[in-house]
């Protein structure tokens, strides 16, 4: 089922000032595929996903996008070769419309396409046509969250990286976000890597798996294989999910 | 009451330009989050390019028609456009990133930097200019005393506020009006847009530029006279107006600089024309001790 690499990141290392984030990591992403990043607070799995986009920028490694090196570009360079970001803390542009967000996430888009998508995006998210004269500051967490993916999504990416979508959100708009997310993959070949710490949902969601760990990949595979394993079922799945 | 009417009109010309060149700081501010201190030079340089531009087609034997004003302004508009984009490029850009006041200083390197090259190239003395849009009218008058509407005040005015009109409609309705808001909101999540910040900021200098450019070339028309050190004092009562009105806030830009137009004017008429600077600037103090955000500010613009 996987297709061609879409994304290949091969030893890659980053920093925020004196910290490295990043140890050398390496990660796959195939074409079609749902990929989720797992791993606790401080992991480094944000700063992957900002690494990936040009935020901060790779001190040593490789970022290969559809056979590319894009580790040299600059962000908004990135965010044009078919990449979008739903990113940690939403991010939502708070004194502005959700409809002018949304007209944003299109920036990189063909213009002929904007009522498309928005009609599409109102589809998969209806709270978010409701609100459409809102401001984006003005939205409940769940909302914001919607409009994060919703914005994303406005750019018609190819691939698609999610940063955390379930966070703070009660269980069943946990639920109906990552059916979404699944919708997104399945019928329209939008390929994702998403990042959880939920892992539960996210390992149930992926096709496969990766753990990170101070900035390190310790395991990865079949997502059914990450769920069944011990260590990570002792270190990410005990307690309720 | 007339006297009161007479420098209403002179104060509401005066605002109308401090709020040009007011929406120059304001704007950049809004998107960098710092204070351009040599945007008052920028104002300078289109006053200067007007005294220019007139008096070379004076002595071509060419005089100030409707025509020839026109021209003049969108001869000086490309010229300071390009200004503000130089400045930025050459004394911000390299600094953004560094330490917060680092770019601050530069500014006013940048600003003492304009006003040496001009005095330089031009000289220390005054540059006068004949008048290029004569006459008015008498709006009414009693005892003795005319209330005078000059032209040219008309034109200011009017022009200022299709301005503004206009740049609100930029700014509300349109793709670079939009990349330049979220820039200003969030200039991490712009870039994950997509968005070119770089190329934003600089059109944000460049528009403000050439505002202020418009905004020389009318009091250049206005004085009919020009000196090198102008930039500083009109520079700072525009950078009064816009924290007025609320830094960061483009309608507060216009407000701030017609209030400060008109407090300047009526200052001078009932009390003393020669502290009409401590005026001004007692309201810079007095704004900033007791509403820092301004008239139309947002509580809080904290930079991440």
């Amino acid at each position: 089922m996987p297709g061609f690499p879409m994304l290949e990141v091969r030893g890659l290392h980053a920093r925020y000032g004196a910290i490295e984030a990043l140890r050398g990591v390496d990660i796959d992403v195939a074409q079609g595929e749902i990929v989720t990043l797992i791993g606790a607070n401080g992991a480094g799995k944000s700063t992957l996903l900002m690494t990936i986009c040009g935020q901060p920028r790779a001190s040593a490694g490789s970022i290969r996008y559809e056979g590319r090196d894009i580790a040299g570009l600059a962000t908004f360079e990135i965010m044009r070769l078919g990449i979008a970001q739903s990113p940690e803390g939403r991010r939502v542009f708070p004194r502005m419309t959700v409809e002018e967000n949304l007209k944003l996430g299109a920036t990189v888009a063909d213009v002929k396409h904007y009522d498309a998508d928005l009609a599409r995006v109102y589809k998969l998210f209806p709270r978010l046509e409701e609100r459409r004269a809102q401001r984006g500051g003005t939205l409940s967490g769940g909302e914001q969250q919607m409009l994060a993916i919703g914005r994303a999504l406005m750019g018609r990416p190819r691939l698609l990286l999610l940063d955390e979508p379930s966070l703070g959100l009660a269980p069943m708009l946990v639920k109906q976000i990552f059916a979404t997310i699944r919708e997104i993959n399945a019928a329209e070949g939008v390929t994702i890597f998403l990042v959880e710490q939920n892992a539960y949902h996210a390992l149930r969601l992926a096709h496969r798996g990766y753990v990170m760990v101070n900035g390190r990949i310790t395991l990865a595979g079949p997502a059914s294989d990450l769920l069944a394993n011990p260590e990570v079922r002792a270190a990410y799945l005990e307690g309720g999910h | 009451m007339e006297y009161f009417l007479q420098q209403a009109i002179n104060g509401l010309t005066l605002g109308a330009i401090y709020g040009l060149i007011a929406i120059g700081y304001t704007m950049v501010y809004g998107i960098i989050g710092m204070i351009n201190f040599a945007h008052g030079e920028v104002f300078m340089i289109g006053s200067f390019l007007t005294v220019i531009f007139i008096t070379v087609l004076g002595s071509l034997g060419i005089h100030p028609t409707f025509t020839i004003i026109a021209l003049v302004l969108l001869l000086v508009i490309p010229f300071t456009g390009v200004w503000g984009w130089s400045i930025e490029r050459a004394a911000y850009r390299p600094l953004r990133g560094s330490f917060r006041l680092a770019p601050l200083i530069s500014a006013i390197g940048m600003s003492i930097f304009l006003q040496n090259l001009v005095q330089f190239l031009q000289g220390a003395r005054n540059k006068p200019i004949p008048v290029v849009v004569p006459g008015g009218f008498t709006l009414v008058e009693s005892d003795g005393f005319p209330v005078q509407v000059r032209w040219l005040q008309i034109v200011i005015v009017v022009m200022t506020v299709a301005l503004m009109i206009g740049l609100t409609t930029l700014i509300h309705r349109t793709r670079f009006g939009r990349a330049q808001r979220a820039c200003e909101q969030d200039m991490k999540m712009a870039m994950l847009l997509g968005i070119d910040v770089n190329r934003t900021i600089s059109a944000t200098f460049v528009l403000g530029a050439g505002l202020a450019g418009i905004a020389g070339v009318m009091v250049a028309y206005y004085y009919n006279v020009v000196n090198f050190y102008d930039g500083f004092l009109a520079g700072l009562k525009a950078f009064t107006a816009a924290v007025l009105g609320g830094i960061g806030s483009v309608p507060g830009a216009m407000l701030g600089g017609l209030l400060l137009g008109l407090i300047e004017a009526m200052w001078s008429a009932y009390f003393s024309i020669e502290y009409k600077d401590f005026a001004a600037f007692s309201i810079l103090v007095l704004v900033l001790i007791f509403r820092p955000t301004g008239i139309l500010g947002r509580p809080e613009i904290e930079k991440v």
